[in-house]
C-alpha cells in the first residue's frame, strides 16, 4: 500500500494545533474584491467573534471556511484538511463544521427531529434509532425536547434557531460557525439563543461567530476580530478590543454601535 | 343609550369601559338562505344581471341536452333499426344501443378476443397501482411507487405484448386499440414525463454550460413545436433515417413522442417549483455535509414537488387529452375507435355520430374532471399542512 500525499494528509487530520488556518485568502465576486489577503488562525477550543460593518466580508469569510463560497487565492485549512476548492475535501470538512444561519434555514417539510437526524443518517450513516436518541439529547441540551415532533413553522424564531443549533450539533462537529444568529430574531428571543451559545462555549466548543451582540462577545470571546472592506483590521482580546481599540476604524465602529 | 354614552365618552381623551357591549342578534336579511342569496347572487346590480343571464343560459342548454342524452335516448337494440325515427319513436335521442354494442371495440380495439382477459388484468393492476399512489395515507407508499414505476411497466409490457415462453402469444401493437391504447399512451407519458422533466429542469438550472445548453435546447425546441408535428416526425421521418429492421413499431414511436413532449412541459412546471425553494435550503443541507443528489432527494424535491402538485396534475390532464392526437398517425386510440365505429353501416343512423362523440366527451370529461377534483383535494390538504 502506497500512501498518497492526500491520504497522508487525511491521516494527520485532527492532530493539527489549529481548528482553522486561513492564509493569504483573496476572494472576488466577479469584479468585486470582497476578501483581501485575510490571515487568521483559530486554535482548538478558541472562540472567535467577528464584527464589522455590513459588506465588510464577515459572512463571506465564514462561508469560505466550509466551502459554501469558492475563493481565488490563498488557502483555508480546516482540521488539517486544506480545502483547495476540491469538492471531496469540502464535503469532508463540512462533516466536521456545524453552521448556523441568520435565517435558520430549517427544512420546513421535516419535523424538528427529522431535521436533526437527516444528516447523521445520510452522511454519518448512523442507524435511525441511534440518530434519534442523539438528536433528542441535543434538543434537550438546547431546552426544547418537547418540540421534537413539531414542524419548524410551529415554533417561534428563537426556538427555530435553537433547533438549528441542535441540528448542527447532531453531527458532532469540531467547529461551530454562527452567521449573525440573532439578527433575524425579535428582541425578546435573542437572549434564549445567546444563552444556548454561551453554554456551548462553556462546554469548550470551538466557535467562530459573526455577531454584533457585544455583550455576548465580551462574555465568551477569546479573541475579537474586526473586519472592514474585506480586510481584517484588528484582532485583540475582548478586554483590549472594547476598552482600548487601536485602529481608527475600530474606534469609529465601536462608538457607533455602543453609542 | 349605552352606545351613545360610550361614543360620547370615547370622544374625550380617556375612556374606560364600565359595562360590556350587549350581544345583539344579526339583522334577519344577513343570515339564512335569504342572506346567502343577497350576499352571493344579488349583491350588486351587475351580479344580479349575471345571475339572471346564467339562469337563462342553463334553461336554454340543459333541457335539450337532457332530452337528447336521457329522455329520448334508445338504450337497447341489435342494429340501426332501433335508432331510426319510426311511429313508436317520433323523437330519437342518443343511440346508446350502438355504444353498448361496440363497447368491447371501444375498450380493446382489435385485440384478439381470446386474449382480452390480459387487458382486463392490466386494467386491474393499473387501477390498483394508481389508487395506491394517489391515496396519500396509504401504507407503504414507497412500495407503491416502486410497484407503479418499475413493476407495473415491465409486467404490463409482457402481459399486453406477449411472452410466448409463458404461453402469452404475441399481440402486435397494430391490433391494440380503444381505451387500452389511450390508457397506455397516457400512463407512459405520465410515468416518463415526471422523472425526465425533473432531470431537464435541473439541467436547465445547471452551472455546467453543456448540460444547460442541451436541456434548454431540448425544452425550447419541443415546446416550440406542436405535438402533432412531433408525432408525424416520429412516424414518417424516423423510418427515413433508421434502417427498417431497427425501426421501432408505430405505437412505440408515438409513445416516445408523447413522453418527450410532455417531459418538456413538465420540466417547466418543475422548474417553477425548484425556483420557489430558497437558496438557504441548499446551503443548510450542503453545510451539513449532504451531497447534491442527497440534497435534491431529501430537501429540495420534496418541497418543490409539493408546491407544484396542482400544476403537475394540470399537465397530466392536458397530456391525457393530447393522447387523442396519436389518432393522426394511425393509432387506434379511444377516439379513433369511435371514429371507425360510427362509419359502420350496421349502425348508420342520423344520431350515431352525435352519440359516439357524446360518449367520447363523457369518458374524457369523467377522467379529466376526476383528476382535477383530486388536484383540488391535494391542494386543500397542502393548504391545511401549510397552516400548521
Amino acid at each position: 500500500m502506497t500512501s498518497t500525499p492526500r491520504e497522508a494528509e487525511v491521516a494527520t487530520a485532527g492532530r493539527s494545533e489549529f481548528a482553522v488556518e486561513i492564509e493569504g485568502l483573496h476572494k472576488w465576486f466577479g469584479e468585486f474584491y470582497v476578501l483581501r489577503d485575510v490571515d487568521l488562525q483559530v486554535r482548538r477550543g478558541e472562540r472567535i467573534v467577528i464584527c464589522g460593518p455590513s459588506g465588510s466580508g464577515k459572512s463571506t469569510l465564514l462561508r469560505c471556511i466550509n466551502g459554501l463560497e469558492p475563493y481565488q487565492r490563498g488557502e483555508v485549512t480546516v482540521d488539517g484538511i486544506a480545502l483547495r476548492n476540491d469538492p471531496k475535501r469540502i464535503v469532508q470538512v463540512r462533516r466536521e463544521v456545524g453552521m448556523v444561519f441568520q435565517q435558520f434555514n430549517l427544512f420546513p417539510h421535516l419535523t424538528v427531529l427529522e431535521n436533526c437526524t437527516l444528516a447523521p443518517i445520510h452522511v454519518r450513516k448512523m442507524q435511525q434509532g441511534e440518530a434519534e436518541a442523539s438528536a433528542r439529547r441535543f434538543l434537550d441540551r438546547v431546552r426544547i425536547p418537547e418540540q421534537a415532533d413539531k414542524y419548524p413553522g410551529q415554533l417561534s424564531g428563537g426556538q427555530q434557531q435553537r433547533v438549528a443549533i441542535a441540528r448542527a450539533l447532531c453531527m458532532n462537529p469540531k467547529l461551530m460557525m454562527f452567521d449573525e444568529p440573532t439578527s433575524a430574531l425579535d428582541p425578546e428571543m435573542v437572549k434564549e439563543v445567546l444563552d444556548t451559545m454561551v453554554e456551548l462555549a462553556m462546554d469548550g466548543m470551538t466557535m467562530i461567530v459573526v455577531s454584533h451582540e457585544m455583550g455576548f462577545a465580551r462574555q465568551v470571546a477569546s479573541r475579537m476580530v474586526f473586519m472592514d472592506a474585506g480586510q481584517i483590521v484588528e484582532v485583540n482580546t475582548p478586554e483590549e478590543f472594547f476598552i482600548h481599540p487601536q485602529h481608527e476604524r475600530t474606534k469609529l465602529f465601536l462608538s457607533q454601535i455602543l453609542e | 343609550m349605552t352606545a351613545q354614552a360610550a361614543v360620547h365618552r370615547t370622544g374625550s381623551a380617556a375612556f374606560v369601559r364600565t359595562a360590556p357591549a350587549p350581544a345583539l342578534a344579526p339583522p334577519a336579511l344577513s343570515v339564512g338562505w335569504l342572506g346567502w342569496l343577497r350576499a352571493n347572487l344579488f349583491s350588486t346590480p351587475f351580479n344580479a344581471v349575471l345571475t339572471v343571464l346564467t339562469v337563462l343560459l342553463l334553461a336554454w342548454t340543459v333541457p335539450p341536452a337532457v332530452r337528447f342524452l336521457l329522455i329520448d335516448a334508445v338504450w337497447s337494440g341489435a342494429d340501426r333499426e332501433a335508432c331510426l325515427v319510426s311511429a313508436q319513436h317520433p323523437h330519437v335521442g342518443a343511440c346508446w344501443a350502438f355504444v353498448r354494442d361496440r363497447l368491447a371495440y371501444f375498450t380493446y380495439g382489435s385485440y384478439p378476443i381470446s386474449g382480452r382477459w390480459r387487458v382486463d388484468v392490466f386494467f386491474v393492476m393499473m387501477g390498483f397501482g394508481t389508487a395506491w399512489l394517489l391515496w396519500l395515507d396509504a401504507p407503504r407508499r414507497d412500495l407503491g411507487a416502486f410497484y407503479f414505476f418499475v413493476v407495473l411497466p415491465v409486467t404490463s409490457f409482457f402481459l399486453l405484448y406477449g411472452l410466448p415462453p409463458l404461453g402469452l402469444p404475441t399481440v402486435d401493437t397494430s391490433r391494440w386499440g380503444g381505451i387500452l391504447v389511450t390508457v397506455v399512451v397516457a400512463s407512459v407519458g405520465i410515468v416518463v414525463s415526471l422523472p425526465l422533466g425533473i432531470l431537464l429542469a435541473l439541467g436547465r438550472r445547471s452551472r455546467m454550460p453543456a448540460v444547460k445548453f442541451l436541456s434548454v435546447g431540448f425544452i425550447e425546441i419541443v415546446r416550440g413545436v406542436p405535438l402533432i408535428t412531433v408525432l408525424f416526425m416520429a412516424s414518417v421521418m424516423l423510418p427515413l433515417f433508421v434502417p427498417p429492421a431497427w425501426s421501432p413499431d408505430n405505437l412505440i414511436r408515438a409513445l416516445v413522442g408523447v413522453a418527450l413532449f410532455s417531459s418538456a412541459y413538465m420540466a417547466e412546471v418543475v422548474r417553477a417549483g425548484l425556483q420557489a425553494i430558497p437558496k438557504g435550503q441548499w446551503e443548510a443541507s450542503a453545510a451539513l455535509g449532504l451531497g447534491y443528489w442527497q440534497t435534491l432527494r431529501f430537501v429540495v424535491l420534496p418541497q418543490a414537488l409539493r408546491v407544484t402538485i396542482p400544476n403537475i396534475l394540470n399537465s397530466y390532464v392536458a397530456l391525457f387529452k393530447d393522447t387523442t392526437l396519436v389518432f393522426f398517425v394511425g393509432i387506434f386510440d379511444f377516439l379513433k375507435t369511435i371514429e371507425v365505429a360510427r362509419a359502420d353501416p350496421k349502425w348508420a343512423t342520423p344520431v350515431t355520430s352525435a352519440t359516439g362523440y357524446a360518449f367520447a366527451a363523457l369518458v374524457y370529461f369523467a377522467c379529466c374532471y376526476s383528476m382535477s377534483r383530486y388536484a383540488d383535494g391535494v391542494e386543500r390538504r397542502l393548504a391545511v399542512a401549510d397552516r400548521r
